[in-house]
């Protein structure tokens, strides 16, 4: 499949740009090389960012606020960053602020925990960047006005939903659901509805969804497509960042790499094929400084093939998956859990350590959520000891959805059921769902090893221990609806000599600053992880390719982070010529250590 | 009429969609609730986590806040007399308050 090159060009470019796409995949490089591009063209641009780990002051060689800044050396370009963990502080701060001294301790505390969920920060975001869209004032001196994120669709319907607020507000007899983080804001509904025309007008915007030649980012990017769409959203495009093609025909892992990319585009060509589509290819992974940005849309010089650089740099201690199990094994049974965001391998390093405690003589039930299942079917009956089940994310919702609308629904009227039917596409509601199937499987961890490659989030933990002290209400009521799988799994997740944490990330910015997010949200529900791993490094990887070479010189400064700042102790696994599937390439994976990298 | 007052722990939604489980208490009362309100029954809802100040400007509320914490929430009103502290209503609990609510005879479905 052949796809031209992307490149914006302001002719054809409408005045609102808005780039989606999970962490990772280069949003914030994109739009930013796309406002240089334009302002470099002669437009007036002005870039917001709501990069809460920014480091686009770093990109754009400028200290940047939430108040719009020129750019030096780039005549035209503005630029402001919203910080969207700061705008939901500054939110909470505004209902929590005033009631200092007048209320306890404890209420103030149980007050900032519910403000803390996602949707608090994505719609506290959402409703500073309105204002840029909703209201023309304020942004008329520029042509452009280009965002690295967009609205989900979830927030999206909350606010096309702006007319039912009135009457849910003033009646709110129900309580409250996921308007009530809208509610305290001081934007006008207006503004709101301003924003969801401006989106769904294709002659004024675009939406750009950025995605990596991966199958997991291309499914993800086609899920918000079909979403968004649906909403009206219709403008849209797709650019896959980073295809890489080797210029180094003889080298096995820049191979293996461009057959990796081929292959995702191959079986995503549907897709793709629905929509404009460009790609960019991989660069040096340091994008810094404007010229760092031209080179991301219109490429380097001539690189050419070279040996192996004679690096003087010396790793920081790592060690290899098989010495962490050898340490978890002691235990002799207990619950082993792999978290970060998607993409980073959770299913793979919970796969290899669950094969390793089998093949060691344990009794181990592997429990994955896994949507192709491609890991954990290649391990059926091959390993003894081992047991495999799966938590579908989907069916799990889908049957937790049912259930609050056969329950609460029936009761309501019609715009009590959409507002229900509202909270029920939140972000919260899989996380809920699929937080009970993990329950369950948390449970069985007594007598044998339960291996799992999901987690609830801290915050879903804290709201948990939050509602502990109700639910024995209940159960001395005899009232409870929750297992003792339930009651008892805040008390299992903190117990370090019962549970495992491993904080699973790439050697990369974005997926080291999400996972040191995920350390501290644990951490405030007092549950501290065991180790990180180090997925997909290039260290070692001997590749001549030149591109591959600075990107594994890119990854020092992220493996030195995670090993100093971040973790106690750090696994290391190198990056696969091969999806590592089958217990044999999964225990050879477990074996990797820096000194003699067993796969290569 | 009468008024009932709730005044919820901190939750960002009625269901307990956003905690660990559905509370099936909590969306009965919330169903009794609208019932309740369909009827001319004042109903009026806080929750601590969004609308604070109703709990401080509240002097029976406060105190209770002050001396027990968030375990006190909720806190249930008809008239302004306490009507139940610290959990929501069982099953029968709930018939006795829609009768103090709509007066004797009146009957509601729970």
């Amino acid at each position: 499949m052949k796809l031209p090159l992307y490149r914006p060009d302001a002719a054809n470019t409408t005045r609102y740009l808005f780039f989606t796409g999970k962490g990772g995949v280069g949003k914030t490089s994109l739009s930013c090389a796309t406002a240089l591009k334009l302002a470099e063209s002669g437009r007036r641009v002005l870039l917001v960012s709501t990069d809460p780990a920014s480091n686009l002051d770093e990109v754009l060689e400028t200290t940047l606020t939430n108040q719009p800044k020129p750019i030096a050396g780039a005549p035209g370009l503005h630029a402001l960053n919203i910080n969207p963990v700061e705008a939901a502080a500054a939110y909470r701060e505004r209902l929590i602020g005033p009631m200092r001294g007048l209320l306890p301790e404890a209420a103030l505390r149980s007050m900032e925990e519910q403000l803390s969920g996602s949707c608090t920060v994505e719609i506290a975001a959402f409703d500073e960047f309105s204002g840029l869209i909703g209201n023309p004032e304020t942004t008329k001196e520029y042509d452009h006005i280009i965002f690295d994120t967009a609205p989900t669709g979830h927030t999206l319907r909350l606010m096309s939903l702006a007319k039912a607020w009135d009457q849910f507000l003033d009646k709110n007899t129900s309580g409250t659901s996921c308007l009530g983080p809208l509610a305290g804001l001081e934007k006008q509904r207006a503004i709101y509805e301003g924003t969801v025309k401006t989106l769904a007008d294709a002659s004024a915007t675009t939406l750009v969804l950025v995605s990596r030649p991966q199958l997991a980012a291309l499914h993800e990017a086609e899920r918000t497509s079909g979403e968004l769409r649906a909403l009206g959203v219709g403008n849209q495009q797709l650019v896959i960042n980073g295809m890489f093609e080797t210029k180094c025909p003889e080298d096995v892992t820049s191979q293996a790499m461009q057959r990796r990319s081929l292959a995702a585009l191959e079986s995503a060509k549907e897709f793709i094929g629905s929509l404009p589509s460009f790609i960019v290819p991989l660069r040096p992974i340091n994008i810094l400084g404007l010229g760092g940005l031209r080179v991301l849309l219109d490429g380097d010089d001539e690189v050419t093939c070279a040996p192996k650089l004679a690096t003087e740099w010396t790793p920081p201690d790592m060690e290899s998956l098989e010495a962490l199990v050898a340490d978890i094994e002691r235990q002799g049974s207990g619950v082993v859990m792999t978290m970060g965001k998607g993409g980073v391998g959770k299913t793979t390093v919970a796969a290899a350590i669950a094969v390793m405690l089998a093949q060691r003589g344990h009794a181990v039930h592997l429990s994955t959520t896994d949507p192709a299942a491609h890991v954990a079917q290649t391990l059926a009956g091959q390993v003894n000891g081992l047991t495999l089940s799966k938590i579908d994310p989907s069916v799990e919702t889908a049957a937790y959805q049912d259930e609050v609308l056969r329950t609460q629904g029936a009761q309501m009227d019609a715009a009590g059921r959409a507002l229900l039917e509202e909270d029920l596409r939140s972000p919260c509601t899989e996380e809920i769902a699929v937080f009970r199937a993990f329950a369950r499987e948390v449970g069985n961890g007594t007598d044998r090893f339960v291996v799992l490659d999901t987690a609830p989030t801290g915050h879903t933990l804290l709201l948990l221990d939050a509602s502990e002290a109700y639910n024995r209400e209940l159960q001395r009521q005899s009232r409870s609806t929750q297992p003792e799988a339930v009651m008892r799994l805040l008390e299992r997740l903190r117990d370090p000599a019962f549970t495992r944490i491993l904080l699973v990330t790439l050697p990369e910015a974005t997926p080291v600053h999400e996972a040191a997010a995920l350390q501290e949200d644990l951490r405030r529900a007092h549950i501290e992880p065991f180790a990180w791993v180090i997925n997909q490094s290039l260290l070692h990887s001997g590749s001549c390719d030149p591109l591959l070479q600075r990107r594994e010189e890119a990854e020092h400064r992220y493996l030195r982070e995670v090993v100093e700042k971040q973790s106690t102790r750090t696994a290391w696994l190198p990056w696969q010529p091969d999806e590592p599937t089958g217990p044999d390439a999964l225990a050879r994976l477990a074996e990797s250590n820096l000194l003699t990298p067993s796969s290569l | 009429m009468k008024t009932i007052q709730i005044y919820d722990p901190p939750m960002c939604c009625s269901t307990g969609l956003c905690g660990n489980d559905i509370d099936p208490a909590l969306v009965s009362f919330a169903a009794l609730l609208t019932q309740l309100s369909q009827k001319g029954v004042k109903v009026e809802r806080f929750n601590l986590g969004q609308q604070p100040m109703a709990f401080v400007q509240n002097p029976t509320v406060k105190a209770l806040l002050d001396k027990e914490g968030v375990d006190a929430l909720p806190l249930i009103f008809v008239d302004g007399q306490m009507h139940l502290k610290g959990r929501y209503l069982t099953d029968t609990e709930r018939e006795t308050l829609s009768h103090a609510a709509l007066g004797e005879g009146a009957e509601v479905a729970s």
